[in-house]
């Protein structure tokens, strides 16, 4: 089995999108290039477990074929590893379950194996979760209500390359925001393998009422392919100095 | 790609049957014993009238994770380190939703702070030293509890003893840690990765004897590291430990055996400092250096010899 990239989006909004294409359409759009759209909804402090404006968080995980989850502020830091992490597993359980396919029929799934046999199957999945190479876009909302919570989504996003580089695999971490000044999204990170710079640069908020989630993420496709671009030509790169090396 | 399971209900009321789909065993529930991230965990019946314990979740993977690493610790010689692992199996719902579980052994005892207020708190050094070797027969087999807490553990039996209640953390030594407790996680107080080697257990060890003097736990503050060390040395019931715990945090220790061998001679000579330590330290919070003291006029009363010897031989 080929140890591909896994690439993932990480949408970290309050809900209420009102701008754009719907967001759900557009993750759809996005899972159909290979790219896992996860949704992490952040509550306020004083508000209910299920408040208005946040049913959008699982709709676009679920159109995305990502994992989504609403959280307190102070559960954040964890939550954006453990999202992160489910994500990967899912996408591999995936990848898996359609090699499974191909060996031992249509119907057969990770789930459909007898408990013992499932156990074997699930280490080569653990084994790939921490080998494979992850790029993670993180996707965060700076509408003007969101302002009191981005300290705390900065120490979450550091948490998470702590986690992530424990790892064996590589990993590299973009970062933007949206609503941008004149853009859609606002880069405040090129893929890099480390976030410890965000320190110092999380930008200054908008203080507008829009929330343009489904264009945002559209635009964050694009960053991926980018990079993948560029990252192809290093791989034949690597590959022709292997062979010269023969 | 794998479609994602609407939310399913994982809850039953007592006296609900709980039935394998592959091997056709049936479980009572009796009552819910607690839920974590992964699914919940019910005290059960089995059909020959035995107690035991069911997990059971709607994230298959999850579960089938956690059973291969019961079934890695039962093959570890000795005490046993996890509960035992009697059955693993999937419920099928009547709304055609499926469940995976696992039923193991039913650990009944005393959560170990319960334990040490009722039987005094000098026992902790006891029951860490035990920990302390049950890690390194862990380790030695390459793998690290990595979510170790005070609610993963529990006292039980004669003589006590600290068993694992759960086990669904471990990690393979080199990589990455399963599963944490942002509390007892060396990452986020900022003293470590988040890579599985035995370091990281015994950093979780100090927060367990930490959380145990301070039930209501702290706060991180600027400074992670001075707040850990100022919370080490402002509580009684870890004067006698203070210092190897504070090497622990540090992760000075390369291996549990280590630490397990320094704290054992802490703990053997304890009455001697005590005897100097205990009208120090209950008052007069604020200063930190009242630890360190009789350590100081010991150095300065061997330097004075020394130097009257040095005087005597050279002059006289």
């Amino acid at each position: 089995m080929k140890k591909g990239t896994l690439k993932q989006i990480l949408l970290i909004t309050d809900g209420c999108s009102n701008q754009g294409e719907d967001p759900s359409m557009v993750a759809s759009l996005v899972a159909r290039q290979g790219i896992t759209v996860n949704v992490i909804g952040i509550l306020e402090d004083d508000q209910q477990e299920d408040p208005m404006g946040l049913e959008e968080v699982e709709e676009i995980a679920q159109a995305g074929e990502g994992v989504s989850q609403i959280v307190y502020q102070k559960a954040l830091s964890q939550t954006v590893q453990s999202v992160t992490k489910q994500a990967m597993t899912q996408t591999l359980q995936g990848v898996v379950n359609q090699e499974l396919k191909q060996i031992l029929g249509p119907n057969q799934t990770i789930e459909n194996l007898p408990p013992d046999q499932r156990g074997e199957v699930m280490e080569v999945v653990e084994d790939l979760g921490e080998k494979s190479n992850v790029e993670v876009l993180v996707l965060v909302d700076t509408s003007a209500s969101m302002q009191n919570k981005l300290p705390t989504v900065k120490e979450a996003l550091i948490d998470l390359s702590v986690s992530m580089n424990a790892r064996i695999g590589k990993n590299s971490f973009s970062i933007y925001t949206f609503p941008g000044k004149r853009k859609t999204i606002q880069r405040v990170i090129d893929w890099s393998e480390q976030l410890d710079s965000i320190s110092s640069i999380f930008p200054k908020l908008t203080s507008g009422g829009i929330t343009p989630t489904g264009p945002a993420l559209k635009e964050a496709m694009y960053q991926f392919s980018k990079s993948k671009l560029s990252r192809s030509m290093k791989r034949e790169d690597e590959s022709n100095i292997e062979e010269t090396g023969y | 790609m794998s479609q994602i399971s609407k939310k399913q209900d994982t809850s039953f009321v007592p006296g609900s049957t709980i039935q394998g789909k592959w091997n056709k065993q049936h479980y009572i529930v009796v009552r819910k014993l607690g839920k974590g991230a992964i699914g919940s965990v019910y005290l059960c019946k089995r059909q020959d009238g035995k107690q035991v314990a069911l997990k059971i979740s709607e994230k298959g993977a999850s579960i089938t994770t956690e059973v291969n690493v019961l079934k890695k610790l039962s093959k570890v010689q000795g005490k046993p380190l996890g509960p035992y692992l009697f059955d693993v199996d999937d419920f099928l719902q009547a709304n055609g939703g499926r469940l995976s579980f696992y039923v193991m052994e039913y650990v009944n005892g005393k959560q170990l702070p319960r334990y040490l207020n009722e039987k005094g708190a000098d026992w902790l050094g006891v029951f860490l030293l035990q920990l302390l070797a049950d890690l390194e027969r862990l380790h030695q087999h390459g793998w690290v509890f990595g979510d170790l807490k005070l609610d993963n553990v529990m006292v039980t039996g004669t003589p006590p003893r600290l068993r694992w209640i759960d086990v669904g953390g471990t990690t393979q030594i080199g990589r990455s840690i399963k599963e944490y407790t942002e509390f007892y996680d060396r990452g986020y107080w900022k003293l470590g990765s988040r890579i599985a080697e035995p370091s990281y257990d015994l950093f979780a060890v100090v927060m367990m004897a930490l959380h145990c003097a301070y039930p209501k736990q702290f706060k991180r503050g600027e400074y992670p590291e001075q707040t850990l060390k100022r919370k080490l040395r402002h509580t009684r019931m870890l004067a006698a430990y203070q210092p190897c715990l504070e090497k622990a945090m540090k992760g000075y220790y390369r291996s549990s055996a280590q630490m397990q061998q320094e704290l054992n001679q802490l703990i053997t000579k304890r009455k001697i400092s005590y005897l100097r330590a205990q009208p120090q330290t209950p008052r007069h919070k604020g200063k930190t250096d009242q630890v360190t003291l009789p350590l100081l006029e010991t150095a300065v009363i061997g330097f004075i010899s020394m130097l009257l010897f040095l005087i005597y031989y050279f002059f006289i």
